[in-house]
């Protein structure tokens, strides 16, 4: 439904996303993962035809954005990261425009604004002016607009953020069954999020796309996020084979740091609380323990462990 | 054609309900009324609109620049200024050029619901002539072509504004840019005394300001009009461009 093909976008001089290539499929919920100024807007602006690559293709159900740019526009639903919005004009007033702009007729706009206002349940608020609406209302109306036409595809950049908690769990819940009627590619800096709503994910990072994988096998890859660094003194062998004993490490690397003096960082089990039994084997045994520390990785970490790992030599 | 009238009827409701177009009305009808009455008033009091049009008011002390065509122009960037500049500001350009619709179209919505804002504050005026009718015979020729010189060159002005209002998000800044041209082509005719020959005919030719007093005396040449236009319809191609530009930025 949506083919993006070795984008790149310059600002200046600057590399704002660079070679960033990615599908998807129909019916599918993808999302967009990456930390602040990683690319997510900038992808998002030139999958709708805001603003064009430098290089590279992006399709839309089909028709190119820049040479199709009108029909490929009209399959696409769109909530800018800022949800900007006419705010001299009430709700009804706002998403009638909307449909005029997408051509609807009377009829229709009529029947599906109707229909937005409800699904988006904004019914006691529909001749409200939008100047006079909450964050949380604004969203619902940015996200009216974007199925009111019932688009193929729908583009949502950071649909959550700057909404209560509450809100948060329904607006998942409401990306979610919007994924059954439609394409949907959103864009968010949550983790947990897009395990929560996205059949896949695709993980951007300093305008490189790092990884595209399901959330499970992302977890999986990111579940040694409980990691502890320890320095011993003593046979790094014996040290090692040890350590890996341990009940909840699952994989021991090893550096020298000077003589027999190793520094080793362990992929523990999150939440197994190994410290206590490595401390004690580590003195039981004789050895010098020169340092413990559990390292929490936070979001960075795991990009920059994505990172790391797809220049080790993960296809690209 | 639909969605340019959405996009016009748009802008109307916005200019209405925001104090903007009223200040404008009201600021164009108390320096056209003052240019209006003065005519009536001097010396030499005739039934026409010379004051209001030609601006031969105050003895010729202000010469012939001050006439409605100049308040117009003065007042068209600021009504312009928030077309374009605002929306990028707020960002609704974002959901405007991304929704299936031609640059073009979005342009030439805006620029007509500046007409019609323009048709508006013109008809206002047309009390001016009626009071003339109902009191007097006025001479009802250049007093249409005036009108006529108005709308062209009202046009004109707002196609300079609308442009303006495409280069920045400013409409401040909209406003001066637009004031700034117009200003230029108003008064290049002084820059003709400096040549001779055909630049100074080229200059003369260029400036609006000639042209309109020719209106206001009831002459119409078709060149002028043609002119008019042709330098309006530019003004709205390059805001297009401008606008297509701004997305390569
Ligand atoms: N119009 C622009 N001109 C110049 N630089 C830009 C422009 N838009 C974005 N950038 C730069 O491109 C980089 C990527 O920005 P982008 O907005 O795509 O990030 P993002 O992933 O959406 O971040 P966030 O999570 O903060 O929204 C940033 O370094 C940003 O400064
Ligand atoms: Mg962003």
């Amino acid at each position: 439904m949506i083919e993006v093909e070795h984008l790149t976008k310059y600002f200046g001089d600057f590399i704002a996303i660079e070679d960033v290539s990615f599908d998807v499929q129909p019916g599918e919920i993808v999302g967009f993962l990456g930390p602040n100024a990683a690319g997510k807007t900038t992808t998002m602006r030139i999958i709708t035809g805001f603003m064009p690559p430098s290089e590279g293709t992006v399709r839309v159900a089909g028709y190119d954005i820049l040479r199709n740019s009108l029909e490929a526009r009209r399959e696409i639903g769109y909530l800018p990261e800022t949800v900007p919005l006419y705010t001299d004009m009430t709700v009804r007033q706002y998403l009638g425009f909307m449909g005029s702009l997408r051509g609807m007729s009377d009829a229709a706009k009529k029947q599906r604004t109707g229909y937005v206002i409800e699904r988006m349940r904004l019914e006691d608020y529909a001749d409200t002016f939008i100047g006079r609406l909450s964050k949380g209302f604004r969203q619902r109306v940015g996200i009216a607009q974007a199925i009111l036409h019932d688009p193929k595809v729908l583009v949502l950049d950071e649909p959550t953020i700057g909404i209560d908690p509450v809100q948060v769990v329904e607006t998942r819940e409401l990306i979610k069954s919007l994924g059954r009627e439609h394409t949907v590619v959103l864009s968010t800096h949550i983790l947990p999020e897009v395990s929560m709503i996205c059949e896949r994910v695709v993980v951007i990072n300093e305008g490189r796309i790092v990884a595209v994988d399901k959330p499970e096998n992302l977890s999986v890859r990111l579940r040694g996020s409980e990691q502890v660094k320890l320095e011993v003194r003593g046979p790094e062998r014996d040290v090692a084979n040890r350590l890996r004993q341990v009940e909840g490490v699952r994989q021991v690397n090893r550096q020298r740091v000077d003589g027999n003096i190793y520094e080793y960082t362990l992929e523990c089990d999150p939440g197994s609380g190994v410290r206590d039994g490595l401390a004690s084997l580590i003195v039981n045994q004789g050895w010098g323990l020169l340092g413990l520390q559990s390292v929490t990785m936070s979001l960075e970490d795991i990009f920059l462990k994505l990172t790391v790992r797809d220049e080790e030599g993960a296809p690209r | 054609m639909t969605i340019i009238l959405a996009i016009a009827r748009r802008e109307l409701s916005t200019y209405f309900s925001s104090p903007i177009a009223y200040v404008i009305m009201s600021a164009f009808l108390v320096f056209t009324g003052l240019l209006f009455i003065d005519s009536l008033s001097g010396a030499f009091r005739e039934a026409s609109l010379r004051g209001f049009l030609a601006g031969e008011t105050f003895g010729g002390l202000l010469g012939e620049s001050i006439n409605a065509a100049f308040v117009l122009l003065l007042l068209g960037p600021v009504l312009t200024m928030r077309l374009l500049a605002e929306e990028s500001k707020l960002g609704t350009l974002e959901l405007l050029l991304t929704a299936p619709v031609r640059d073009t179209e979005v342009v030439l919505g805006k620029f007509l619901s500046a007409l019609v804002t323009m048709a508006i504050l013109l008809v206002l005026t047309l009390y001016y002539p009626i009071l003339l009718w109902a009191f007097a015979s006025p001479d009802t020729g250049p007093i249409l072509s005036g009108y006529l010189g108005l709308a062209l060159l009202g046009a004109f002005f707002l196609s300079v504004g609308l442009f303006a209002s495409s280069l920045s998000n400013s409409q401040i800044v909209s406003a001066v840019v637009g004031l700034v041209i117009l200003l230029m082509f108003w008064f290049i005719d002084e820059a003709a005394d400096f040549f001779s020959g055909l630049p100074e005919d080229i200059l003369e030719f260029v400036s609006p300001r000639a042209h309109f007093t020719d209106f206001a005396r009831g002459i119409i040449a078709t060149e002028t009009i043609i002119y008019l236009l042709a330098l309006t319809a530019i003004f709205v191609f390059l805001t297009i461009r401008s606008l297509e530009t701004r997305r390569w930025r």
